[in-house]
């Protein structure tokens, strides 16, 4: 499964935003890979939740660990149907293994878009 | 001649102002194209009220047609088009309705549709034609009701007056960009002066000649005072603070309708407008 979080300019925290987020860090659960890709749509001036969601979905994510995530992006995920899960605690390798063991949940909650408030 | 009113700070007076001017113009044309929150119209209760919807386009698409190619989808740079399972999916309010996702199109699959963002009103308070652009909650841009409340006034000719919406972003643009002057509505305060300095630059960065309304003043603010002069700005009109005024504009009620004194105050402000743009 490839798995995808939204990493800080540091790469090594999950970032709180997702469209806007500097990074992506990817993981291929199968191969036991990871590689970390710049965010294209981070400094857009508007659709950046949907247009993240498109990069997502054309590195053929499946899952989604995030610590928030709005509601247009949510509803491409949705149509994909990629999985998102809510991320716990800090680090990104942290909310991977917490995956694994099946200890993520599901988010369910998505905010109507911060357009442009950080 | 066509006056716009405006202020960056939401409060400042613009409404108050502008009302007031238009009722002392005799046969004119208010408009207000403060779309998010049009209330010339709680104080003008405009008479026989027409009603027209305003659209923006938007895109549709034909599945049938549709060979998922990806064209529309990598032209739209505002994300509005997201490419999932080989077809376009629309977000319709992240549209700006450019068309390009037509143009593209190998297989004219994508046809113009369109969508109500809000409407226009057109009444009468005596001799004043009053227009009022709405635009429906939650809406992005309120440019293309504005545009269409414009040309209404337009329409009905002679002075315009132009209510505009607060800060000196894209509709603020849009209101003025036609307009022969530019009344700058300011408050004698640190917060107003900041705003105040916003759109005089954005009315000088298009070229329109400014006087400034200074409203609510209990002292003189002198930072406003030394900019204007330096600036060569007119300070037209000083309204005081007084609680007689308040309590009519909280009873919305125009002034200048209830009070000789203030009716001779917008007419002279009127006169100094025109003598100034014409």
């Amino acid at each position: 499964m490839k798995i995808a979080i939204p990493l800080d300019e540091d790469k090594i925290s999950v970032c709180p935003s997702f469209g806007r987020a500097p990074f992506f860090f990817f993981q291929d659960s199968e191969k036991g890979t990871g590689e970390i890709r710049e965010n294209p749509a981070a400094e857009s001036q508007g659709g950046a939740g949907t247009k993240a969601a498109q990069f997502l979905l054309d590195e053929r994510t499946e899952a989604l660990i995030t610590v928030r995530c709005g509601q247009n992006a949510a509803d491409v995920f949705r149509a994909a149907g990629v999985l998102i899960f809510k991320a716990e605690g800090a680090g990104a390798e942290e909310n991977l293994a917490a995956l694994r063991e099946g200890r993520l949940e599901k988010l369910n909650h998505f905010h109507a878009g911060f357009h442009g408030v950080r | 001649m066509k006056i716009a009113v405006l202020s960056g700070k939401g409060g400042a007076g613009k409404t108050f102002v502008a009302v007031n001017l238009a009722c002392s113009a005799g046969k004119a044309v208010y408009v207000d194209c403060d779309v998010e929150e049009p209330n010339g119209r709680l104080f003008l209760k405009p008479q026989d009220i027409t009603e027209s919807p305003v659209f923006v386009s938007l895109p549709e698409f034909d599945a049938e047609k549709c060979s998922g190619c990806r064209k529309c989808v990598d032209f739209c740079r505002f994300g509005a088009l997201i490419y999932v399972k080989n077809r376009p999916m629309l977000f319709s309010e992240l549209c700006h309705a450019c068309g390009g996702c037509a143009l593209v199109c190998p297989e004219a699959a994508v046809s113009e549709g369109r969508r109500q963002i809000g409407h226009v009103e057109k009444g009468r308070h005596g001799a004043l034609d009053v227009v009022t652009g709405v635009l429906n909650p939650g809406e992005a841009s309120g440019v293309p009701v504005i545009k269409a409340a414009l040309s209404l006034g337009e329409a009905a000719g002679g002075t315009q007056i132009l209510d505009c919406p607060p800060g000196s972003a894209c509709s603020v643009m849009e209101s003025i960009s036609g307009a022969d002057f530019c009344l700058l509505v300011a408050e004698p305060t640190a917060f107003g002066f900041h705003n105040f300095k916003m759109v005089y630059e954005l009315a000088s960065l298009l070229g329109k000649p400014c006087g400034v309304v200074i409203n609510k003043q209990e002292a003189s603010y002198p930072p406003l005072e030394r900019f204007c002069r330096e600036a060569g700005l007119p300070v037209l009109l000083r309204i005081p603070y007084i609680p007689a005024l308040a309590r009519l504009c909280g009873d919305g009620e125009p002034a200048c309708e209830k009070s000789g004194e203030y009716a001779a105050m917008f007419r002279a402000l009127l006169e100094k407008i025109g003598g100034r743009g014409e």
